[in-house]
């Protein structure tokens, strides 16, 4: 039934913020249905009943008020174990970027995405780059730096597949990675409301063996060659 | 040593018909004011709701009282529904409505400290409420920009494209704080100044300090926004730079504004809530309120703590990652005193003699609800798995399980309550629990599938999801149109709220002073209390929740009998 | 009209006079998100300094002068009033709305100058804090002055002479805004 609902987890830390997300759904689902357990068995139990009065119970005694700094110790303890799980992983993701094998560029703009790759050279800012428009190629198992940047008002890159996020700010570059884990084609979304075309906005990432992204790159710079060849030879 | 009310009283002639009404000091006739504004904002927000649910089950569609639906409309509408939700329907409903009905009239005096400060904070907040509903009849159209209003995007009018909607959103915003501050003002006066003789800090009702400590957390929470407000108003209409990068201004500056006022808005709204169930379970369970003083300092520990931990809204905004660390700390924190004031509110029913009536039946589902509300912010507090829902339905069903507990299903637990009090009549029970029933399955039928669209990656505030591959798949439109169907049967069933609350006030049954054998002092007054309150004001005695003294025939003390 | 609760006093402290201490708390948040917001950008940006150094440190001297002397008379028309002289702490009253007015009028001509000479509130984000700042500001002590107007005539005649008190805690609040203003915007260049 939840199948067609299920997020692939493509990245090299997709399965570790799912790991956290699987945590907390343990520790704080338990005490969840403890909570809850207790509130529909306290009506059930103590409903009025004639000729049954309320007890009175103020609650400042010790033996009446453990039962609820136990518990409370105990989702303390909870908490803990929680935000010992959570801060490696966000380590992991925002804060220690492993050394890239490539680097690419994303620009948000009101209402599209740009992307540059660097071209054959590996490199990006030289003339061979490859820009595309609502397309990002990636290679799988590379780790990829991104230059985040946005032209005009906010805007959030976000790749659910990768489980990354990250928002871009005008004025600034923010630096993000990922390594992508298995191959084919996903949503890009922006997730951070940027005017009327917030909805109209969106773009794909191709993940890509090697051969295909070889292929793909050397494509695109005979076009960019054929196209700056002719664009020259239109000028002489 | 009761005092009698002062002869001015007598000699004072009212004026009569809708002039009364408007022009009206007596605090309880401003917090119906504040009530039925109130609830007219919740219809148009409600018909926000619907608009904006329809076009994203079914989109394109002609959509019955709206038309068709375009990207600013919807944007708008979104934006709209949000501010709406919580600056005119939560907090006047919650804070300002019952906080003037009630705070007088539970501390045991004849009127707010200030009556004429309070009548000039209700005229400053409809105006402001005019001047909202009227950005969406000019050039251009309502502010779209989302609740949050973030620059640039909000700032510059080619970015946002409503050269007139945003600066007037940010005026009806600016305008309803300074109303809440005027009327914090009289709350927090009132009920440190005012309070019946006999009344100490333990005596008073939880709903009254609940509401008392909302203030204060809302008036020291509010300034920097405030501030922050004047500025972002300077960069719409002036052109100056506050927020706009090129110019050397920072637009994070505004998250942390507003994520420092908007977070303990959260409390400030959910305390009064807490406060009403408190009441409610304590009169109908028959019982004493377990562990009232420990639950009063957890939440003065909560208001304290909830100034730290704004920045869990940002994780992903560009922030210094390391500080993730610590606003995870602190958000994982704050679940503690909440946990507490919820437990302790749970405990309250053990050994009980509950009755379920409407208001009751509506205290005991805000805990259930807000129960799960309260779960899937841990989920948001740990900055990893907040980078997976950041901004997405999973946020955004996460916050309805809070918002909708503490707006709605507290003041439907509120309005049954105090109906007799506020109107000198009863609703009809079996309707109650017709609207009861018809509110919360389909509540839960709505939100539920969009925690399940959360987790598959939805993002939020998105016209339409048809060019999202991934998003566009037939069973994701499935749950849509469940969803917003949900979302039809319940608004269908706020009319039987509607009939049961106008044609009660008309014909109900009379309701005598005290209907529920309530100790509170308000239950000591006529239904509805006279000009004054009292013909002779209360004494206090003892706290407010003796209910079942070992001894006692009788299973509730009144406050204000002599023991 | 006045409610019985408005003559209760449980915590033993005038009620006008707990109201007016939130109002500053309510105030000092407002205006302390104002200044904070300005210290963060004036600390990254250095060619600030270039902007401020253009602001009139004397000017600015001479209205923190006028302003501290009139908390001066303000806190003797609190005393007169202490004393049941409604007469006398009108006239310090006087005073004080005297150096309100004076702040306004020198800041005016301040402003025109600057003005004139290209500086406005959108030539410049250090500006931009500058007028908002100080503007905000100046509409409290024109507040301060109506305000006081109306406390000075009815103690005139010996009635309400507690409000005295109150606008004298008002106005020390508005001049401790401006103490913390004149380094931030004029001094510190």
């Amino acid at each position: 039934m939840f199948e067609p609902f299920k997020v692939e987890a493509l990245s090299t830390f997709a399965s570790d913020i799912d790991g956290v997300i699987i945590l907390v759904t343990i520790l704080v689902g338990f005490w969840f249905f403890v909570a809850q357990a207790a509130l529909i068995g306290f009506c059930i139990h103590f409903r009025h009943r004639d000729g049954h009065k309320a007890q009175y119970i103020a609650g400042d005694k010790k033996s009446e008020t453990r039962w609820i700094t136990i518990p409370l110790a105990l989702i303390v303890t909870c908490d803990v174990f929680i935000a010992m799980a959570d801060g490696p992983v966000w380590k992991k993701v925002k804060e220690h970027r492993p050394e890239p094998d490539r680097i690419v560029r994303v620009i948000a703009q009101q209402w599209a995405w740009t992307f540059v790759h660097p071209g054959q050279d590996e490199k990006l800012g030289t003339p061979d780059d490859i820009t595309t428009t609502g397309d990002l190629h990636v290679e799988v198992n590379k780790v990829y730096h991104f230059e985040l940047s946005s032209r005009d008002v906010l805007h959030s890159f976000s790749v659910p597949v990768f489980r990354l996020k990250q928002d871009a700010i005008p004025g600034r570059t923010i630096v993000g990675w990922f390594e992508a884990t298995g191959t084919g084609t996903y949503d890009i979304q922006c997730t951070e409301i940027c005017g009327i075309g917030h909805g109209l906005m969106p773009a794909r990432i191709q993940i890509e063996t090697p051969e295909q992204h070889a292929a793909w790159v050397s494509e695109r710079s005979q076009t960019l060659l054929a196209s700056t060849t002719s664009l020259r030879a239109g000028q002489e | 040593m009761a005092e009698s009310a002062p002869a001015t009283h007598d000699d004072h002639h009212e004026p009569s018909g809708l002039i009364k009404y408007i022009w009206s000091t007596d605090h309880k006739i401003i917090g119906m004011q504040y009530l039925f504004t109130g609830m007219f904002m919740a219809l148009v927000g409600g018909f926000f709701a619907y608009a904006f649910r329809m076009q994203l089950a079914f989109p394109g569609v002609d959509i019955p009282g709206w038309g068709t639906m375009t990207p600013p409309d919807y944007n708008a509408l979104v934006t709209n529904h949000g501010t709406i939700m919580i600056f005119w329907v939560a907090m006047p409903v919650l804070i300002a409505a019952f906080g003037n009905f009630l705070i007088p009239l539970m501390i045991g005096c004849d009127d707010m400290v200030f009556p004429r400060l309070n009548r000039l904070s209700y005229q400053v907040f409809l105006l402001s409420t005019i001047i909202l509903l009227a950005s969406f009849f000019v050039p251009g159209g309502a502010f779209g920009g989302a609740w949050t209003a973030y620059p640039p995007l909000s700032a510059q009018s080619t970015y946002n494209l409503t050269p007139w909607g945003a600066p007037l959103w940010l005026l009806a915003v600016a305008l309803e704080f300074a109303a809440f501050l005027m009327g914090g003002i009289n709350f927090i006066t009132t009920t440190m100044n005012s309070r019946a003789p006999g009344m100490k800090m333990h005596d008073i009702p939880l709903v009254v300090w609940m509401i008392v400590l909302a203030s204060i957390i809302f008036m020291l929470s509010v300034g920097p926004l405030f501030a922050g407000a004047i500025m972002l108003f300077f960069d719409q209409v002036l052109g100056t730079g506050f927020f706009d990068p090129n110019r050397g201004g920072d637009p994070v500056l505004w998250q942390h504004m507003f994520w420092f006022f908007g977070h303990p808005e959260v409390y400030v709204v959910l305390l009064p809530a807490m406060g009403i169930v408190a009441e409610i379970i304590t009169v109908f369970a028959r019982k004493k309120f377990f562990a009232y003083t420990p639950v009063l300092y957890t939440t003065f520990a909560a208001g304290v703590a909830s100034f730290t931990v704004w920045a869990h809204h940002q994780f992903i905004a560009g922030i210094d990652p390391r500080m993730a660390h610590i606003f995870t700390v602190t958000t994982l924190l704050i679940s503690v005193p909440i946990a507490v004031i919820v437990f302790c509110s749970i405990a309250t029913l053990y050994g009980g003699s509950i009755r379920f009536k409407t208001p009751m039946l509506w205290a005991l589902s805000f805990i259930f609800e807000f129960l799960l509300g309260g779960v899937t912010g841990i989920y948001l507090g740990a900055a990893g798995a907040d980078v997976y829902f950041h901004d997405s339905y999973f946020v955004l069903a996460h916050f309805h399980y809070t918002f909708f507990p503490i707006a709605i299903i507290g003041t439907f637990a509120a309005i049954t309550y105090w109906f007799p009090k506020m109107f000198g009549r009863h609703m009809n029970e079996t309707l109650g629990k017709i609207h009861f029933v018809g509110t919360i399955i389909p509540f839960n039928l709505i939100f539920i599938p969009l925690f399940i669209l959360g987790l598959a990656g939805q993002h939020r505030r998105i016209y339409s999801f048809s060019l999202f591959p991934d998003l566009a798949k037939p069973e994701f439109q499935d749950l849509r149109v469940f969803a917003t169907v949900s979302l039809l049967v319940m608004l269908a069933f706020q009319f039987v709220f509607l009939f049961n609350f106008f044609s009660s006030m008309i014909k109900g049954r009379k309701a005598e002073k005290n209907p529920y054998d309530a100790n509170t002092l308000e239950w000591t007054t006529e239904s509805p209390p006279p000009h004054g309150n009292w013909s002779e004001l209360p004494s206090v005695y003892r706290g407010p929740y003796e209910y079942s003294v070992p001894g006692r025939a009788d299973d509730f003390w009144p406050q204000n009998e002599p023991s | 009209m006045r409610p019985v609760a408005n003559t209760r006093s449980a915590t033993g402290i005038p009620t006008a006079r707990l109201a007016v201490w939130w109002l500053i708390a309510s105030e000092i948040v407002i205006f302390g998100g104002l200044l904070a917001s300005y210290i963060m950008h004036r600390l990254a940006h250095d060619a600030w300094s270039q902007q401020a150094a253009y602001t009139n440190t004397w000017i600015g001297a001479f209205n923190t002068l006028v302003l501290l002397s009139s908390s001066l008379s303000a806190v003797l028309g609190h005393k007169a009033a202490d004393e049941g002289n409604g007469q006398k702490a009108a006239k310090m009253l006087y005073f004080t709305m005297l150096g309100g007015v004076t702040f306004l009028v020198v800041k005016a001509f301040e402003w025109t100058s600057e003005i004139q000479h290209g500086f406005t509130i959108t030539s410049n984000t250090f500006w931009s804090f500058y007028y908002s700042a100080a503007g905000l500001h100046a509409m409290h002590v024109l507040a301060g002055v109506i305000v006081m107007g109306i406390v000075a005539a009815t103690a005139k005649k010996n009635e309400e002479l507690h409000r005295v008190e109150l606008i004298g805690l008002y106005w020390h609040f508005v001049d401790v805004v401006w103490i913390f203003l004149f380094p931030l915007l004029y001094i510190a260049k």
